[in-house]
């Protein structure tokens, strides 16, 4: 009888505690949840993941990703909450990377600094000016704002891992969302990348390196991310990068919105899809070997760091950039000619690694 | 030929033009096809090709790329009778086209040749009326129905039969209440691209029910890249991983009446600009709008296909490398019964034996094969009630967006589906009991 007289005074009570209020419609399912069961079947969720995929075992070293966006923030509240509440036995570790781009970076690096003391996390900033004698703002000084993304990337990926071996951690986790995996998938088919597909959607990636990275947001949705950093009021930098502000609105990000927005299943449907495409044996795959360079994982002579470093301190920048062999006439940048518009959206870490 | 690939394309051939021959094109912008040198190209066609033929080259490629298909893949041999789904779009009708051109030269060469060894292959249409579940326009029906027969009696001899069937016929003939079922059993599905999905499994039926009940072995579809593309991407979204490389080959033969597709090879743009060449009247009925995956998707797609012209093959080319099924070819006939003409003619030289999936089980209602998660034990269910145990034999994907949730709507659901659902789910138990035994 309460109830239904609730109900006519226009009152939802939650449908997970059926006690308090419903105050927020749960983006992944569509159910109506009051604030306190949305704090827990997120973290709950992340938790199953952990568990169910064998990601942690006592004693790791795990260094959290962290570049001050939302997802690494969330990331690092939640798993150091987790650590805590289910006794995981984890070092946790904050690991940034420091691209040395004045007015984006060093502010949210500043934010990343003080979740180093919210959450009590040890945290160590690796910057490209340590490692490769270059920062970001230098390298745009020298080619312009054409291609930077490329080396920002790659140099990035590379920091992490240097700078997780210089924490001697046994395991790197980064934000990476669910919305972020689907897109790669999405992107992957797009481009005919069918190396990536087929292990873009691991969990694990690099379990044959020294240092693994995994992804615990996996099945977590960005606009969960999001809304679990608002309620908690957690400190983030939501700011841009100066040099590719437009990044971040791609033709397949903005797709996977609009199926979110019909079918908000569609997102982990994507993911099932990657999960399940089962590759043909006689489809040639790279090669992995190491870069005879700097010893880095790579697939051809030098990794991507060095033949674009390599250019960089040779006055040639355009060295590495586009297809491989070929004249660099030939290989216009295609967003460029589009007016800057691409079919991916995260070339750049705006948010996360 | 030296610029092949397209990644010169732009450069050298245009380039050079103007100045080595100036004179002899009225034009100067216009171009001479890269093929015969003697014809304007024609432009308008999309895709890497745009613009390098005349319209002649034009033609006799895409043709080229349609025969190519068929034989490689040993669509259609001497002694088949082969049936070809036409709903009036420019696919469809340019696949009847090249059917019925094939089968003309077929003819040519039986007239001609003197000991008349290799028969003809037998040609049908089949147009599926669906006005019972779409709201089409009154009139619009009737108008469609006579531009299909004149499009089909205006195609010179051989004759081909032309069936013109209401969806409902996949009911059988002897129960009245077939278009009433099929209102309710469509109106039943919530999801709108639920209920699309579910016309689309109804009209194979309705298909494969008249190529099976007129004796065709054949039945000839006209997808194309960008219809393959575009289910590529709604398959992935749908989370059909597992079962899309099946939908997407040349042959598909897990039907009773094999499917094959004959140009999983050619463009939109080719086939609407063919259409446009040679006047092939198409049409088009209208349906309502609506929000759909599927629709989301086309659209989509067609946005990638303007900003890159190579993306939708780019697509086809990438879950082309998904390992497909074994019934993705043309099942081998076995004894000794193989018509002379038949191994004559079969080439098959592209049906290199590599590797392939075999799956045993099927979703009893879009009949996509299942993965080993989606494989219940059915042999503990046997107090269950038969819609349940159909229930639990469908794919997620059908759980998901067609069949209703609750028990007792699923029940009403599995009374008003048509027969042959019902036998095959029949079939596929004894199957699995037979299996155990």
């Amino acid at each position: 009888m309460e109830e239904e007289k609730k109900r006519q005074r226009g009152v939802r009570l939650c449908c997970l505690c059926n006690e308090q209020r419903a105050s927020l419609k749960r983006p992944k399912t569509l159910e109506h949840i009051c604030r306190d069961c949305f704090y827990r079947v997120f973290e709950d969720e992340i938790h199953d993941v952990i568990l169910s995929n064998n990601l942690f075992s006592p004693g790791d070293r795990v260094a959290i990703g962290a570049s001050g966006g939302k997802d690494s923030t969330v990331l690092a509240y939640v798993l150091s909450k987790l650590n805590k509440t289910h006794n995981y036995g984890l070092d946790l570790f904050l690991l940034s990377v420091d691209e040395g781009i004045t007015g984006y970076r060093d502010d949210s690096l500043l934010t990343v600094h003080r979740n180093q003391i919210q959450y009590g996390l040890p945290l160590k900033v690796i910057s490209y000016e340590e490692l490769y004698g270059w920062t970001m703002d230098n390298i745009v000084k020298m080619i312009g704002l054409k291609n930077n993304c490329t080396f920002c990337g790659v140099f990035r990926r590379q920091a992490l891992d240097r700078g997780a071996a210089l924490l001697k951690v046994d395991k790197v986790v980064t934000g990476h969302n669910a919305d972020d995996i689907a897109e790669t998938v999405l992107l992957n088919i797009l481009r005919g990348d069918i190396a990536r597909l087929s292990r873009c959607t691991s969990i694990i990636t690099g379990e044959d390196s020294p240092i693994p990275r995994c992804k615990p947001f996996k099945y977590t949705y960005e606009k969960e991310i999001v809304m679990y950093a608002y309620f908690k009021k957690l400190d983030y930098f939501s700011t841009e990068c100066i040099y590719s502000p437009n990044a971040y609105r791609g033709f397949a990000r903005e797709f996977i919105k609009d199926l979110e927005r019909i079918r908000p299943r569609a997102i982990l449907d994507i993911i099932q899809s990657g999960e399940n495409f089962r590759i043909s044996a006689t489809t040639k795959m790279p090669e992995q070997g190491t870069c005879e360079r700097c010893g880095y994982i790579s697939s051809q002579k030098w990794c991507k760091a060095c033949v674009l470093l390599d250019g960089l301190n040779r006055g040639l920048p355009k060295l590495g950039i586009g297809r491989s062999r070929g004249s660099i006439d030939g290989c216009k940048d295609r967003n460029e000619k589009n007016g800057g518009k691409s079919i991916e959206s995260k070339q750049c870490g705006t948010l996360d690694f | 030929m030296a610029c092949n690939g397209d990644g010169c394309q732009s450069t050298c051939y245009k380039d050079e033009q103007p100045c080595s021959k100036p004179t002899e094109s009225p034009n100067p912008s216009n171009n001479i096809c890269i093929k015969c040198k003697l014809n304007d190209a024609v432009s308008g066609y999309g895709g890497v090709d745009d613009g390098r033929f005349c319209a002649d080259c034009f033609r006799s490629n895409l043709f080229g790329k349609f025969r190519l298909a068929v034989t490689s893949n040993a669509m259609i041999t001497p002694t088949d009778k082969v049936l070809v789904a036409f709903s009036g779009g420019p696919s469809s009708r340019v696949a009847l086209q090249f059917v019925h051109d094939m089968q003309e030269r077929a003819q040519k060469n039986f007239d001609a040749s003197r000991d008349r060894s290799l028969p003809v292959f037998g040609v049908g249409v089949v147009f599926i009326d669906e006005s019972a579940i779409l709201s089409i326009p009154s009139g619009e029906m009737e108008e469609a129905v006579e531009v299909i027969s004149s499009v089909v009696s205006s195609l010179a001899p051989p004759t081909k039969e032309l069936h013109i069937v209401p969806i409902e016929n996949v009911y059988s003939s002897d129960s009245s209440d077939g278009k009433e079922k099929l209102i309710k059993l469509v109106g039943s599905v919530s999801d709108p691209t639920g209920r699309e999905d579910m016309l689309l499994y109804l009209r194979m039926l309705a298909l494969q029910k008249v190529a099976s009940e007129f004796g065709y072995n054949r039945l000839v579809l006209g997808s194309c890249v960008s219809r393959i593309a575009s289910h590529v991407i709604s398959a992935t979204v749908k989370g059909q991983g597992y079962s899309l490389p099946a939908d997407i080959q040349y042959v598909d033969a897990r039907w009773e009446i094999p499917i094959v597709l004959p140009l999983r090879d050619c463009f939109a743009q080719e086939i609407n600009m063919f259409c446009h060449l040679d006047g092939l009247k198409t049409f088009r009925l209208s349906t309502g709008p609506c929000s759909t995956i599927n629709s989301l998707v086309s659209s989509f797609v067609a946005l990638l296909q303007e900003e890159n012209p190579s993306r939708e093959s780019t697509i086809v080319r990438t879950a082309g490398k998904l390992i497909p099924f074994q019934f993705n070819r043309i099942p081998e006939i076995v004894d000794g019964k193989v018509p002379l003409a038949t191994r004559r003619r079969q080439k098959r030289y592209n049906l290199k034996p590599n590797d392939s999936v075999s799956s045993e089980s099927f979703c009893l209602l879009c009949n996509s094969p299942l993965d080993k998660s989606e494989i219940v034990d059915a042999s503990n269910a046997d107090n269950s009630r038969s819609s349940d145990i159909f229930y639990s034999a469908c794919c997620s994907s059908c759980h998901f967006q067609i069949l209703p949730s609750d028990s007792i709507s699923m029940e009403q659901f599995y009374m008003d589906l048509p027969q042959s659902v019902l036998s095959r789910a029949k079939q596929a138990n004894n199957g699995n009991l037979s299996l155990l035994r």
